[in-house]
Parts: structure tokens; sequence; C-alpha cells
């Protein structure tokens, strides 16, 4: 069945919230239903039949056709089913998603991935800072799921990150993982200055090294380990240079020893 | 009935329901996963002794192992799903997390779960790491040769069977150790199943019961050999020597695939190589639910 389709008519004039636009939601409803949902985020309404061009279809796969960085909270609350997005998106992309699939061809803004518990996420292009990071006043930001991010990530990717997988191919801002209470990020390329910034638990792959590392890790040795090849072979169906990067031999450091050092960063390269 | 000289009674083998699981153990080299999987098998006979039952089911190449490397599957049969978990917690404690370079990981899907790594993970010392991927659950626990990676938990079936049986009938104990020797290659060749004795054969069959107080089982004197003619004997005249080979199965129908390989071994061995007869151990039919009647299972 083909999918259930939103063609952008014209940019948004002004920043809209797009998480009714996810299959669950939109399972049952007429294409009237659909283009009376309201996506405004001021007072001005603006519904979904003012912005995009409805195409019917099955609501468990949401095509989204032309993007724009004033497309918020886009997947938020997914639980299955699948969104593609064939453009740029804003803020908090796939936010508490618990389940499905989010693609997204083009970049995504900060606090993409924060929170979600389970599914997938895809982003082709660079996304903004605190990628699976929880907003003010949370505890913890990513516990589930996996995220993959072709391009670059702003700073505090994987912010107090609890669990799942982030996968980074290209470089990554300040302060990668910092925070981390488990989990795992691998940032492919290089990662800026203090990664792992008060990292409790959790494993930081960096594959081209960072800029400057914390003193509060410490060096234990270069190691081939079973849980890294098991993590390639994993992560393999994501990303094949991320498991290219963990079949090599890598430097395992252990810290923050500034709190409670139980987790790991692993270099490809001695910094 | 007869086939090719071999003269196979019409009788069945009478088995058990199990709990069992299954296990998958890696190493550096084949060698070592095999070593690890020996010696956790090893003292696994049956559960009349050892708490379990248990064996090397198949050996796996690096392309059908979680972690890349090569290793062995196996699988361990107990009476109770609380007998099951100890004798799992223990036997992987002593001899796989012992065991150089080695992995332990699930090798059964289960309706539930028996802990693995879940109750390993304390000798790491809180040292220990948790890693999920998904829907897997691993634990790095440190140890001196790098770490110990096991899986969280490992499947558990209720519809295991334990005790198929083959009662292999010669002429001499060399013709017969022949036959039991190819049935026993031949079961081994099935998967989801072991033949927990030594080599997959076991020389003292029993009988339940004994004159002596407190011996739940004595030896089957009906089919042994220098008793004949002194108790109530099961043997020709001709026959000199028995052996026996137990199958355990994950299924049923494992079980009786693994009886059927077997046969069909000792009919192609022949009489003159090999045995000349083959019959079962069973109690009347009164206390297994599972009766895999030879005739059933002819090549």
């Amino acid at each position: 069945m083909r999918p259930l389709t939103f063609t952008l008519r014209q940019r948004p004039p002004q920043r809209l919230d797009l998480s009714p636009l996810v299959p669950h939601l939109l399972a049952g409803k007429s294409a009237g239903e659909i283009e009376r949902i309201e996506l405004q985020t001021t007072r001005r309404r603006v519904d979904v039949g003012a912005v995009f061009r409805l195409k019917m279809g099955d609501p468990e796969q949401i095509c989204i056709v032309g993007g724009s960085d004033r497309f918020d909270h886009a997947g938020q609350g997914m639980t299955g089913g699948k969104v593609f997005i064939d453009g740029d998106v804003g803020i908090q992309a796939g936010r508490l998603m618990t389940g499905g699939r989010l693609i997204v061809r083009g970049n995504a803004g900060p606090w993409a991935a924060s929170g979600m518990t389970a599914g997938e996420i895809e982003i082709s292009g660079a996304v903004g800072d605190r990628l699976g990071g929880p907003l003010a006043g949370e505890m913890r930001g990513m516990s589930g799921g996996i995220v993959v991010v072709r391009g670059r990530a702003g700073g505090r990717a994987g912010d107090r990150m609890r669990r799942g997988t982030i996968i980074i191919e290209g470089d990554a801002g300040p302060y990668a993982g910092s925070r981390m209470i488990a989990g795992t990020l691998i940032v492919l390329r290089k990662a800026g200055p203090l990664p792992g910034f008060l990292l409790k638990r959790g494993t930081i792959v960096l594959g081209g090294g960072c800029d400057a590392l914390s003193p509060t890790f410490v060096d234990c040795g270069d190691h081939e380990l079973i849980a890294i090849r098991l993590l390639a072979t994993m992560v393999e169906p994501y990303s094949k240079p991320a498991a290219l990067v963990l079949r090599r031999p890598l430097t395992r450091l252990a810290g923050d020893m500034a709190v409670l050092g139980k987790g790991e960063i692993f270099v490809g390269t001695r910094n | 009935m007869t086939f090719k000289g071999v003269r196979i009674d019409d009788t069945f083998a009478e088995a058990f329901g199990m709990r069992a699981t299954a296990l998958i153990i890696t190493a550096d080299t084949a060698r070592w996963a095999r070593q690890a999987a020996v010696t956790m098998t090893g003292f696994a006979t049956s559960v009349i002794g050892c708490g379990c039952e248990a064996g090397i089911d198949r050996e796996l190449t690096s392309r059908q192992t979680p972690d890349g490397r090569p290793g062995v599957r196996v699988l361990l049969f107990a009476v109770s799903t609380a007998e099951l978990q100890k004798q799992l917690q223990t036997r992987v404690a002593q001899c796989v997390l012992t065991s150089p370079g080695s992995a332990c990981y699930s090798g059964l899907e289960g309706e539930e779960s028996l802990r693995l790594g879940n109750a390993l993970r304390y000798f790491g010392d809180g040292w220990q790491i948790s890693k999920r991927f998904g829907a897997k659950h691993f634990w790095r626990i440190p140890v001196m040769d790098g770490e110990f990676v096991c899986e969280a938990a490992t499947g558990l079936t209720k519809k295991a069977v334990g005790g198929g049986n083959l009662l292999i009938i010669g002429r001499t104990a060399r013709t017969t150790r022949a036959a039991a020797e190819v049935a026993a290659a031949a079961i081994a060749k099935v998967t989801d199943v072991i033949a927990p004795f030594p080599g997959g054969i076991v020389r003292s069959g029993s009988k339940v019961g004994s004159k002596y107080k407190g011996a739940p089982a004595s030896t089957n004197d009906a089919y042994c050999p220098t008793l004949r003619g002194a108790v109530k004997t099961a043997l020709d005249p001709d026959a000199g020597s028995v052996l026996e080979i137990v199958v355990d199965g994950l299924t049923s129908e494992a079980v009786a695939s693994a009886m059927r390989a077997g046969i069909a071994a000792i009919i192609k061995l022949g009489p003159k190589r090999g045995a000349t007869r083959i019959s079962a151990g069973n109690y009347g039919g009164k206390l297994g639910p599972h009766h895999y009647h030879l005739r059933e299972l002819l090549p």
C-alpha cells in the first residue's frame, strides 16, 4: 500500500508542531479530519491543509515531502510504523519515541531523539546540539533505541544518555557524551574538546580522536575486546563505517574519574 | 522383524519430559571453545547422580556465532527449572568463565528464560559493565585475560525430552561397540539432541529399584550377559554384549530423528561387523509420556 503523503505547499509562516503527524495518531482518520489537525505554535491557527497537500495512503507509512527548519517535534512520541521526511526538520525530532522508524533526509535541529526509549532514527544531514539529551529539568536523556547521524552533530551529543546507541558518522561538537549514565556513543570523525565530561558509565568510541581529553580519564592500554567486536556486528546493519572503526585496535581510557569513573572512551588513535 | 540381518524388537523407548536450555560458547580458537564446552559438560551423564544431563550439540563456525569466533553449542537438561538454573549457573561460572578467551551466549529462544550473565555478573565486584543493543543484553566482566562477555539470560524450554534410548545387542563386546560407535556418530550429526554418556554410549543400563534399601536404580540384570541363566534374561543365547545409547532432545521430534539415525547406522553396518539386534528400554509405558516405537523409526 502506498504511504500517506504530505507535500509541502510553501515555507510555513511560523514554527509548526508536527507531533500529531505520527502513525498511531493518524490511524483511522479521514482526509478531512487530517487536514483539520492544528499544527500552530502561536495564537495564529495553521492546520495541515494549509501547509500540506494531502494524498491518502497507509498511515503506518507517512511521507512528508519538503522539509523546513520550522518543522518541530517531527515524529515525536512515535510508537511504531515509519515516518519519512524528505527535507530538514527543526527541534526535538523523534523526541520520546517508543518505537518505529524516523528517517530525515536533511538536517535536524537541537534535542533530536531526546528522551527516546526505543525505535530507530536516521538523519542524513547534520544535527544540532544535545542529540539525545534531556530538556531542562529532566534527569535523563535518551534511554533506548538507535540513532544514526550521517553528518556532524553539535555540542553535548548524548548528554545524560541512559541507554541505547548513537552513531555520528561526521564530527561531534564539544562535550560529546557529557554526563552519560550508560549507553553507547560512537563518533567516527573528530570530537570537540572534553568528550565524556562527567561520564559516569557508558561507552564512547572516538574513531578520529578529539581536540582535548580531560585529564580525569586514565589510560588502560590497547585492547581488542570481544564486547567491541560484538558491538561492531550489531552496528554493521546501521553503519558500515562504524563497524570498520570498531574492528580496529582501540585504546581504552577509563573515567571520568571526577565522578563515578566507570565509563570508558575508546580512541582509534592516541591523542 | 529383521533388516539386513539385524533383528529389530517390536518394542518402544519410553522417555520423559524435561526442562532444557542451550548455550553458545566461543573462544579465540575452536580448540579452546571445545575445551570450555567439554569441561562444562563433564560429570553430566544422568540426572540421577549429576543433577543434569549435558553435552555438545554441535560445533559452530565463526560465521554462526554472535562474536564471529569459533564456537560450540551445548545443551543442558534437568528435571526442574530450579535445578537447571543451579546447574547452568555453577557450570558456566566454574568451567566457562574460567576458560581462556571464552564468551558465552544464549543458544535458545525459549518461552521463558534462565539467568546467565545476570547471575554471574557479581564476579565483577562492581566493575562489570552492562551493554544492551536492541533486545540483546550482555554483561562484560573484567577478568585477568581481558573481559568475559556473557549474555544476560538464555532461553528455557519445557518441551524437552530425556531418555530416548536404543539397546544395541551383539555377539561380542568388539562388534557391539562398533555398532554403538556408528550409531553415536550418526546421532551426533542430528541437531538439538545430545547423547550425554561417555562418547554417547552407556554400558551400565539400569532398572528402577534395588534389593538394597535407598538405591533408586541398579544394574539392568535382564540385559547382563554374564547373568544369563541366573536371572530372567532378555537376551538370546548368542548375545555376548549389550550397549545403550540414551538421547535427550529439545523436542520430541529431535529425539525421534536421532533414534532413526542411530538405527539406520547400525543396520548399515550389518550383523557381522556390528549388532545382531536392536531393542529399547521402557517401563511398560506407564511412567513416561513419550513412546518411540522402533518399528516407526526404521529407515
